[in-house]
């Protein structure tokens, strides 16, 4: 084992962190312009395969409760917004992103980041957690915004295909919407625009594809847990965009170069992991220290998928507008998919990826996502022989997260894969005798 | 000779331990962490070299473990005690291939390999149920001696069903409990059951498979030894020195590190003399 700090700290050297920072800024100046001099009409949405393409295809402003709650975590302002939703009655152990986003959108809806304007309409795109469901339905109790909730049937198939029926449900369901959007916003659906931003969104997502397989360079270029945080806001707020496009064109080109020269997040690429599990925001940078201390670099993320996933051959089709929405919601995104989907993703990322490990982050507030991540442990450690590790602390509620258990617990799976590395090392070195 | 030394900083006690490149035990110290804990640590390091008669300078390397292993002012690196645990439960009982550490704090188990090496490990989550904590809170309760309470609950003939396993909750269960006119060893008996049965789920997350170790703090308590057994149906090691193996296990690494060191120093000044 080598002598280890108690701390290492890290830093984005690269430069699209710099565009990322100047488009978010833009998107949350334009919240905030909607808020306070009401430009535009805003469109509440959630992460999960959501259908922004049409939004702005009726130029309405998408707005993400979940981006604005790990914002607050992020700035480290949530917990005074999770007290005074429990005041009102929301429980300790509900979802902490609900609670930081309804304690916030309760007050004067001033963040540090934006002000967060009212909602024309709010769109609950995912309803395979049934708190988020009601967290939209509360939303729509506090304003007079109109609510749509959409139902996106779940791949209970094991194959994980939709059938011809869902795609069909779920396109009805979208058209129902285009008739919404076109009575909030006084206007036709432009057929051809649309097929335009959705035209964007693949190249986008095939570009966003494209960044992240050359993590399976070595050293990766990028922490695909750390760094894709900063890849996937624009991801999700600016998909569509030109702006968004261009974000990824520079960022694919930085990626590209970091490859050449041989570059890494570290200074050392020493283990590659796998993580599962959203990161807890309060505490992010202590979260990434730990691991870098230990020149651990994440080269793939199942968190990174949770607005869609693009790596393994899907990309929005502009000729098929509606379906092609329709397929990213059903199928292509992280949270919609069954178990066994999951486990054949990350089993792909531990051997595409050439990972050496799995860390799973399970969520304290967010039971739903949680479950099953005892047996996904199991199934990795015991039947495919991949070291394993589950840490649980919070994605936005500051309260659940031990900074010493959770250091503990990864020096202590790291002192192992170093000890077990040395091992093979040895026996490589007496083989060679 | 060269000597080396493993501080174990837990959240309740300092255990400090010297060995010697015959990898036998020289030293021993025990103090409370209390609330200094750089303070603890010196303290344990200082009264285990005065036990042996060594200054500083003779301990080629220290290693420091715990939660408080940062703060281990002589230390040179800081290993956890997961890898301490089981190194020194190898070393005590070289056919060990599962560790149950139970600290103040803590519970743990740790499947290790030949080698003492750490194949995998399972922790309590962040609630103190399951570990010393819950017997010192059920020993408060009952106004008893945390060191007595095990051969007390060794006496029980109808051990009562604890409801919850909550070291918060537990005190009022006790309460309800001696209300209802129970006997103390029956009480005591159904905490030592409960707390047995909760490490164990959590010990099987990573397996069980003999031998078994058991170490940390509350393996001194005889009431838990054979509360374990009953419900895993083996028998488990423990050694007297079971409250020392994380400092122990640390001590090993910190030989095998001055070991290293002294063969780059050799190296070195065979290099300089050609």
């Amino acid at each position: 084992m080598a002598k280890t700090a108690e701390s290492v700290k890290t830093s984005y050297q690269g430069q699209i962190h710099l565009l990322q920072k100047e488009l978010m800024g833009n998107y949350f100046n334009q919240l905030t312009r909607c808020a306070e001099q009401g430009e535009g009409k805003a469109a509440y949405m959630l992460i999960s395969g959501n259908p922004v393409e049409l939004m702005l295809a009726f130029d309405l402003i998408p707005v993400y409760p979940e981006i604005n709650a790990l914002q607050l975590a992020v700035k480290k302002v949530a917990l005074p917004f999770i007290l005074k939703a429990e005041e009102i009655g929301y429980s300790m152990d509900n979802c902490a992103y609900v609670k930081a986003d309804i304690g916030m959108f309760l007050g004067d809806r001033k963040t540090p980041f934006a002000t967060i304007p009212l909602p024309s309409l709010i769109l609950c795109n995912y309803v395979g957690c049934n708190v988020y469901l009601q967290w939209f339905e509360h939303l729509a109790e506090y304003c007079d915004g109109t609510l749509y909730n959409l139902d996106i049937p779940f791949m209970r198939d094991p194959s994980g295909r939709p059938s011809p029926e869902d795609v069909t449900y779920v396109v009805r369901q979208l058209e129902e919407i285009i008739e919404i959007c076109e009575r909030i916003t006084g206007k036709k659906l432009d057929y051809a625009k649309l097929k335009r931003i959705v035209a964007l969104s693949g190249e986008t997502g095939e570009l966003w594809a494209k960044i992240k397989a050359l993590t399976k360079h070595t050293p990766s270029p990028f922490d695909c847990y750390f760094d894709s945080v900063t890849m996937m806001a624009p991801l999700y707020c600016l998909r569509g965009t030109e702006g968004g496009l261009r974000f990824f064109e520079a960022a694919l080109k930085e990626m590209e170069e970091k490859v050449q020269m041989g570059m890494g997040p570290l200074p050392e690429e020493r283990f590659r992991f796998v993580i599962e599990g959203p990161p807890p925001w309060p505490y992010l940078r202590t979260f990434r220290d730990m691991f870098a201390k230990w020149g651990a670099v994440a080269v793939a993320s199942t968190y990174s998928t949770v607005g869609g996933l693009w790596e393994f051959g899907f990309k929005h089709d502009s000729n098929h507008p509606l379906e092609s929405i329709a397929s990213h919601m059903l199928e292509w995104n992280l949270t919609n998919r069954n178990f066994l989907q999951r486990y054949e993703q990350i089993r792909r990322y531990c051997e595409e990826w050439s990972a050496d490990a799995l860390v799973i982050h399970s969520v304290k507030s967010c039971r739903l996502f949680s479950a099953g991540q005892g047996d996904m442990r199991e199934y990795f450690t015991k039947e495919l022989g991949i070291p394993t590790l589950l840490v649980e602390s919070d994605i936005e509620d500051p309260r659940y997260f031990s900074e010493a258990q959770m250091k503990n617990r990864i020096d202590a799976f790291f002192e192992s894969l170093e000890h077990k590395k040395l091992m093979r090392g040895a026996s490589a070195a007496g083989g060679n005798t | 000779m060269i000597y080396a030394a493993g501080i174990d900083i837990g959240s309740t006690q300092t255990k400090g331990i010297i060995i010697n490149d015959k990898l036998e035990i020289v030293a021993r110290s025990l103090v409370d962490t209390g609330a200094y804990v750089s303070r603890a640590g010196e303290r344990c390091m200082a009264e285990a070299l005065l036990k042996v008669g060594l200054k500083q300078k003779d301990v080629a390397y220290v290693v420091g473990t715990g939660y408080g292993r940062y703060k281990v002012t002589c230390g040179d690196t800081q290993i956890t005690e997961i890898s301490c645990h089981a190194k020194g439960a190898s070393y005590l009982f070289p056919r060990t291939r599962t560790v149950i550490d139970m600290g103040g704090q803590d519970a743990k188990g740790i499947k290790v390999g030949e080698a003492g090496d750490v194949k995998d490990f399972v922790m309590n989550d962040k609630c103190a149920a399951g570990t010393g904590r819950f017997l010192a809170n059920a020993a408060e309760a009952l106004g008893l001696p945390l060191d007595d309470i095990g051969e007390i609950s060794l006496k029980a003939k109808n051990p009562v069903r604890l409801t919850t396993v909550c070291t918060v909750f537990v005190e009022s269960d006790i309460m309800s409990y001696l209300a209802q006119g129970k006997k103390v060893e029956d009480i005591l008996g159904g905490v030592h059951s409960a707390i047995a049965a909760r490490t164990i789920s959590l010990v099987r997350r990573v397996g069980i498979e003999p031998e078994v170790t058991f170490t940390g703090g509350v393996s001194l308590n005889t009431g838990m030894v054979r509360a374990l057994e009953e419900k895993l149906g083996m028998k488990l090691n423990v050694s007297p020195d079971s409250h020392f193996v994380g400092a122990l296990g640390a001590s090993l690494f910190a030989l095998e590190r001055a070991a290293t060191q002294a063969g780059r120093h050799g190296e070195e000044q065979a290099g300089a003399a050609t």
